[in-house]
């Protein structure tokens, strides 16, 4: 069965041009771009080129771009750049909503000593800013802000705070991994130092990641060990997947140049419109004013989101949840509580996420099935009284 | 993705029973909303005193939805003795198996049936029984403790995985592992808070630490550290030898000398450097 795949913020699929690009660097051009010969420095002209590709997607110069192994070791290397560069200052600040990359790092750095504040969401998932502000202090090493939310894909105001954290000499991060190719992105016009960004959640492969660091910034490598990256992340160079991530940049800035993000958007609006219209004690989670065209987050209320994925998955039908019973914990998604969604409603949310793949077909399919999947789940619910009942809590 | 076995699958596809009898003999609820499942189960016997109809209604994933069908289908023509004997253990048998997190899924339908049976016999609702220990999942100890003795439990981990205790903010993974002993029949010792130290232990021990730890290998390099004055917890100190002239040394103080002296005296130490 060809899968219904709307989980393309997990994961893409790798665009046949990207391979097609990447597969020489296997067996044909296999040289180390290190080396003295023609031969290895043929594919240093080509990591050359693929990273000019990559600057000129996010507004950066070719320089100012490291090449890391994902999304993870690119947030992480910003981080503890930005602490190590400055050890007197003890103080991190962050969100509610980041993902476990930068999450899990700042909670395990507060448990070395470090003061990390986490800036609370309000019901619609923006950020309060007023809070951000008010708890920046002379001893911030750095604020780590995520552009795009990756459950919910609402979109913080990056171009501005980062002016402004920039404004008070604080180094300031953002993971980008979900916003970079969905939306246009001019590093030029925003106080951003460093970015963070992912291939395989823009059509190259997985294994392949990037960091910006604004010309400037201080800093000092994760990876230690040879020049490569002039000297800012040693190890040999993942060449093929730095030629896909590069061919990957260029067809997303083509993509965002086109009308394609908003196919994309009408897509997504349908899909949603429709379920909302469709099914009854239904909701979506998140700002939709502000949001990344691909993503819908949507709460069913009075199901459970694992039975949702299972059933739409003996159709085929590829998504996500923030439900606790997916994710091996107990709790529903961190995002979805910082929100404050009622149980009622996050246990039964299901993340949508579309790609530039996506076709109007497919979003049939799922319209074709899922009031039914929810129907018969909410029979099955306790909870769940019919027919202009109020359900009981 | 958990690795379902096919039976688990067919009950969660195919569900057997489900729906609410109207006029049951017996019904017992389980779990919440909250805390993402909940089961409510219903029974009728005939004239032998035997169950003659069970069905459930669950909210949850798919191991809760397969659980309670399984539990409908194994008490069927069971007296009620012989319905009180079923474990959790032979619902998750009956299913082929669950993936060791989702056990918990098991219990339910075991406590949704002792609920229903109670209910018939006119028990009176029991009250929480024991202590609440896990607050998030309001677990009890007395819950904590028989799942522990009915599956052979060891760790914690085993405890979250059948009951869910401890599945959320975690502080209660100490006391759980206090009952585990218990059953075990262990005894464990409670942590001792260590006493806060007087201002003279205090500089006594980071003096100690600086000569006996931290010196001697500042010394590999040619370099030392000399102890100016403690002031509350600032630990003020002096870089000598190469380290006075390394322009890393800032470095060393935090993340060597530092994490040292928090280590082996109290956390709450700040070094300081004073230059003289």
């Amino acid at each position: 069965m060809t899968p219904i795949y709307l989980d393309n913020n997990a994961t893409t699929m790798v665009a046949p041009e990207v391979l097609e690009a990447m597969l020489p660097y296997f067996s044909q051009f296999y040289g180390n771009p290190s080396s003295m010969h023609s031969f290895g420095g043929n594919v240093a002209r080509n990591i050359q080129r693929a990273r000019e590709q990559v600057a000129s997607l996010i507004g950066a110069s070719p320089d100012e771009i490291i090449f890391t192994s994902c999304g993870t070791e690119s947030d992480g290397t910003a981080i503890r750049a930005a602490i190590e560069s400055d050890p007197d200052k003890r103080h991190i600040l962050t969100t509610r909503v980041e993902h476990p990359a930068v999450k899990n790092l700042c909670e395990s750095l507060a448990k070395k000593g470090y003061r990390v504040t986490f800036v609370p969401v309000d019901a619609l998932g923006r950020l309060d800013e007023a809070y951000l502000y008010k708890s920046l202090s002379d001893d911030t090493a750095i604020v780590s802000i995520m552009w795009a939310n990756n459950e919910t894909g609402v979109i913080f105001p990056i171009q501005q705070i980062s002016q402004a954290v920039r404004d008070r000499g604080i180094v300031f991060h953002t993971d980008a991994v979900q916003a970079v190719g969905k939306i246009p992105i001019d590093l030029a016009r925003t106080g951003v130092d460093m970015l963070s960004l992912s291939g395989h959640k823009l059509h190259a492969p997985k294994g392949i990641g990037a960091l910006y660091v604004r010309k400037g910034t201080k800093f000092s490598p994760f990876m230690i060990g040879g020049h490569q990256e002039k000297g800012r992340r040693g190890g040999t160079e993942n060449t093929a997947a730095i030629i896909g991530l590069g061919r990957a940049c260029e067809l997303a800035a083509a993509h965002l140049g086109g009308n394609g993000y908003h196919r994309i958007r009408q897509l997504r609006d349908r899909l949603e419109t429709t379920l909302l219209s469709q099914v009854p004690k239904t909701r979506v989670n998140g700002d939709t004013d502000r949001r990344l065209p691909n993503t819908a987050s949507i709460a069913f209320e009075y199901v459970e989101g694992e039975a949702i994925l299972l059933m739409m998955n003996e159709f085929g039908i590829c998504a996500s949840s923030g439900s606790a019973c997916t994710s091996g914990s107990l709790e529903p998604s961190h995002v979805l509580r910082a929100m404050g969604v009622p149980f009622t409603a996050a246990h039964g949310s299901i993340r949508f996420s579309l790609s530039r793949y996506t076709t109007e077909a497919e979003i049939d399919a799922v319209l074709d099935k899922l009031p039914d999947i929810i129907a018969r789940l909410r029979e099955m619910s306790p909870f769940w009284k019919p027919a202009g009942q109020v359900p009981v809590q | 993705m958990w690795e379902y076995s096919d039976k688990v699958k067919d009950h969660f596809l195919n569900p057997r029973n489900v729906g609410v009898i109207q006029d049951a003999d017996g019904v017992g609820e389980v779990g919440s909303i909250a805390c993402g499942d909940a089961l409510t189960f219903y029974f009728k016997l005939d004239e032998n005193g035997r169950i003659r109809e069970a069905t459930f209604q669950t909210f949850g994933c798919a191991s809760a939805i397969a659980s309670s069908s399984a539990l409908t289908e194994m008490v069927k023509g069971l007296t009620l003795e012989e319905a009180r004997k079923i474990t959790n253990d032979d619902i998750a048998h009956y299913l082929g198996g669950l993936p060791k997190e989702k056990m918990h899924c098991s219990v339910m339908g075991r406590e949704a049936l002792e609920k229903a049976i109670a209910c018939y016999r006119g028990e009176p609702e029991k009250k929480v029984e024991g202590q609440i220990v896990c607050e998030c999942f309001g677990v009890t100890d007395r819950d904590i403790e028989r799942v522990v003795r009915e599956n052979h439990l060891t760790t914690v981990e085993d405890v979250t995985d059948y009951t869910k205790a401890g599945g959320g903010c975690g502080k209660c993974h100490d006391r759980i592992q206090e009952i585990i002993a218990g059953v075990k029949g262990i005894q464990i010792l409670p942590k001792k808070k260590p006493e806060p130290l007087t201002n003279l232990q205090k500089i006594k021990r980071i003096e100690e630490t600086i000569e006996r730890e931290i010196n001697p290998n500042l010394q590999k390099d040619a370099g030392r550290l000399e102890l100016v004055d403690v002031d509350g917890n600032r630990v003020l100190v002096r870089l000598g030898g190469t380290c006075a002239a390394c322009t890393k040394s800032h470095i060393t103080l935090k993340h060597y000398v530092e994490a040292k002296l928090r280590e082996m005296v109290t956390p709450e130490l700040v070094v300081e450097e004073v230059h003289s």
